[in-house]
């Protein structure tokens, strides 16, 4: 069940268009790549004969999409690492505090932001359009979720090891990287897991804010459909690649995904 | 002397930044949108230009039908999906908590939908709906049956959303039950087993009970993003056929980009921000109510022995 559906766009994104729209059997044809070709064309490093003009959009968006997903994570999780380290070993809020905003936050839809951030962004900062402006707000928006993440893991490390690290001469900012970061691996795995999903699947703030430079594949593939003639194939295939990276990293990291779901609900 | 400057300044080094990064595009985001509901704005002005209108967006949205019947739907959407998600999910999480072989291959299958882009997810199950070459329709058709306009009538088309977000969202709820369900204390199911309790009574009785604080907050947290669909219905049906789809996060964005009312869709956000405080408040309100039960009733039976 879970499968079915993704199954069916993988063997349309193979398939050429005159056998999506025929009305013979879904399963036996002749699986093709060109559909891929169509849609990665400016990275091809050969010439494939069924293009006829090269529409690079897509290909840009890609590039524009692992830049902003991958900066953004790499920023939410150094950031939160230091900032969940923090409140867990120097408690100045409880920890009811952090899940409590943690709460607040998660509450507030995109949709929310949608003005607000369209208008700042757009008259204050002046950073409209720009790969930078959209991982601003990424960050942002993963970082509470990456520090209640982090700190249940964080408080799982003995403190007698840090102390112990301490007694040998070290500052709190080897203590920090040295001795805290190795062993919390699997929990910034889950975060970062979490953090890439939201910069690389997200459409609504990066459609108010990118312009044509700086679009990210969603937004791409929105701009895509329009109500009649929809290119199933190419954009199935387009669809696909934009999938890939999630289920490559479901198939990876599935146990560290599920620590990362269940480590908020069930330990509160 | 000097270190324990350092020492004393650490915590507020460690935190700084994400405090920084937060207060900037977080918290001045949202107080931004209050102040920008108090005016009649659209996007080519810069906000000191805009007027001054007092409460007028949100009393012209409370006589504005078409935002009473987005605010329905989204009610609607959110209270449908998220009773069939939690009967399933944790249906199925009652079903398969067994040594199953292949447990953890069928676990990592059922997160693939969840960690899919939602534009991608609107974009298989239109495909799917499609009427021509949908593959809904042409089983219907290979079984004699009439096509079903799936995204063209009015109730089917919130059918095909609800059905959409049920595939994804399912296996949610049905990881968080899993989890829960095995981490159950053995002993209260061996002393009911001994008892004789037969396998509903042992659902019904004890295992609902026991789970019932994680079967909240897994509740809570669903409702509140069942507020936040958006992607998924944008692809399938851009919110129509007529007002039928079109919940409020997707009727924000189009006051905001083809209306080009700003103010009037800060003033939207805000209700929807009321709403879901709200719902977050009670929700907390009961699991606190109800852990203090429990911490009672322990207490007493503590008392009694």
């Amino acid at each position: 069940m879970a499968v079915g559906p993704i199954a069916m766009m993988l063997m349309t994104s193979l398939k050429l268009n005159v056998d999506i729209m025929s009305d013979s059997s879904s399963l036996l044809f002749m699986p093709t790549l060109r559909n891929y070709e169509t849609a990665l064309c400016d990275f091809l490093w050969y010439e494939a004969p069924h293009i006829d003009y090269c529409d690079k959009t897509f290909g840009r968006a890609l590039v524009n999409s692992l830049i902003i997903a991958l900066v953004s994570t790499v920023l939410t999780l150094v950031i939160g690492c230091m900032a969940a380290y923090a409140l867990v070993r120097f408690r100045f809020m409880g920890r009811d505090t952090v899940s409590l905003s943690t709460l607040a936050m998660r509450m507030v839809p995109p949709a929310v932001l949608l003005v607000p951030v369209f208008g700042i962004w757009t008259f204050q900062f002046q950073i409209d359009g720009t790969r930078a402006g959209i991982i601003l707000v990424y960050v942002a928006m993963n970082l509470p979720f990456v520090i209640w993440i982090l700190q249940s893991f964080i408080v799982q490390v003995p403190i007698q090891l840090e102390e112990a690290a301490r007694m040998d001469g070290a500052g709190p900012f080897q203590v920090f990287f040295l001795v805290v970061l190795p062993l919390i691996k699997p929990g910034l795995a889950a975060a970062a897991i979490f953090t890439f999903r939201v910069a690389w699947n997200e459409f609504l703030l990066a459609n108010a804010l990118s312009d044509r430079n700086s679009r990210t594949v969603p937004v791409t593939i929105v701009n895509s459909i329009t109500e009649f003639d929809i290119d199933w194939g190419v954009i199935m295939a387009t669809g696909m690649l934009l999938a890939i990276p999630p289920i490559i990293f479901t198939f990876v990291a599935s146990r560290q995904i599920i620590t990362g779901m269940t480590a908020g609900a069930v330990k509160g | 002397m000097q270190s324990a400057n350092v020492n004393r300044l650490t915590p507020y080094l460690f935190l700084a930044p994400a405090v920084l990064v937060m207060a900037v595009a977080l918290l001045y985001p949202i107080g931004y949108m209050i102040y920008a509901s108090f005016l009649d704005w659209n996007p080519s002005q810069r906000i000191g230009e805009a007027d001054f209108v007092g409460l007028r967006n949100y009393i012209n949205l409370l006589s504005d039908a078409a935002f009473r019947e987005s605010f329905f739907v989204t009610v609607k959407f959110a209270a449908v999906v998220v009773t069939l998600e939690m009967v399933l999910g944790v249906g199925l999480a009652m079903l398969l908590d067994r040594n199953i072989r292949g447990m953890s291959m069928l676990r990592t299958l059922f997160i693939l939908p969840m960690m899919i882009a939602p534009i991608v997810v609107g974009l298989m199950w239109r495909y799917m709906y499609h009427p021509s070459v949908g593959i809904f329709n042409r089983t219907l058709e290979s079984l004699g049956l009439d096509p079903i306009p799936w995204l063209s009538d009015g109730d089917w088309a919130f059918a095909s959303v609800v059905i959409a977000d049920v595939w994804q969202w399912t296996p949610f709820i049905f990881i968080l039950s899993l989890a829960a369900l095995q981490s159950l204390p053995q002993s209260a199911m061996e002393a009911s087993r001994i008892d004789g309790a037969t396998g509903w009574q042992q659902i019904i009785y004890i295992k609902l009970p026991l789970m019932m604080p994680v079967l909240i907050v897994t509740l809570l947290l669903r409702l509140i993003d069942a507020f936040k669909v958006l992607e998924v219905i944008l692809v399938l049906t851009n919110g129509g056929p007529g007002l039928s789809t079109e919940i409020l996060s997707l009727r924000i964005s189009r006051t905001a980009s083809e209306f080009r009312e700003l103010g009037e869709a800060a003033a939207m956000s805000n209700y929807l921000l009321i709403l879901l405080v709200i719902l977050t408040f009670a929700m907390f309100a009961y699991y606190k109510a109800i852990e203090q039960r429990a911490a009672r009733l322990r207490k007493a039976a503590e008392e009694s022995l």
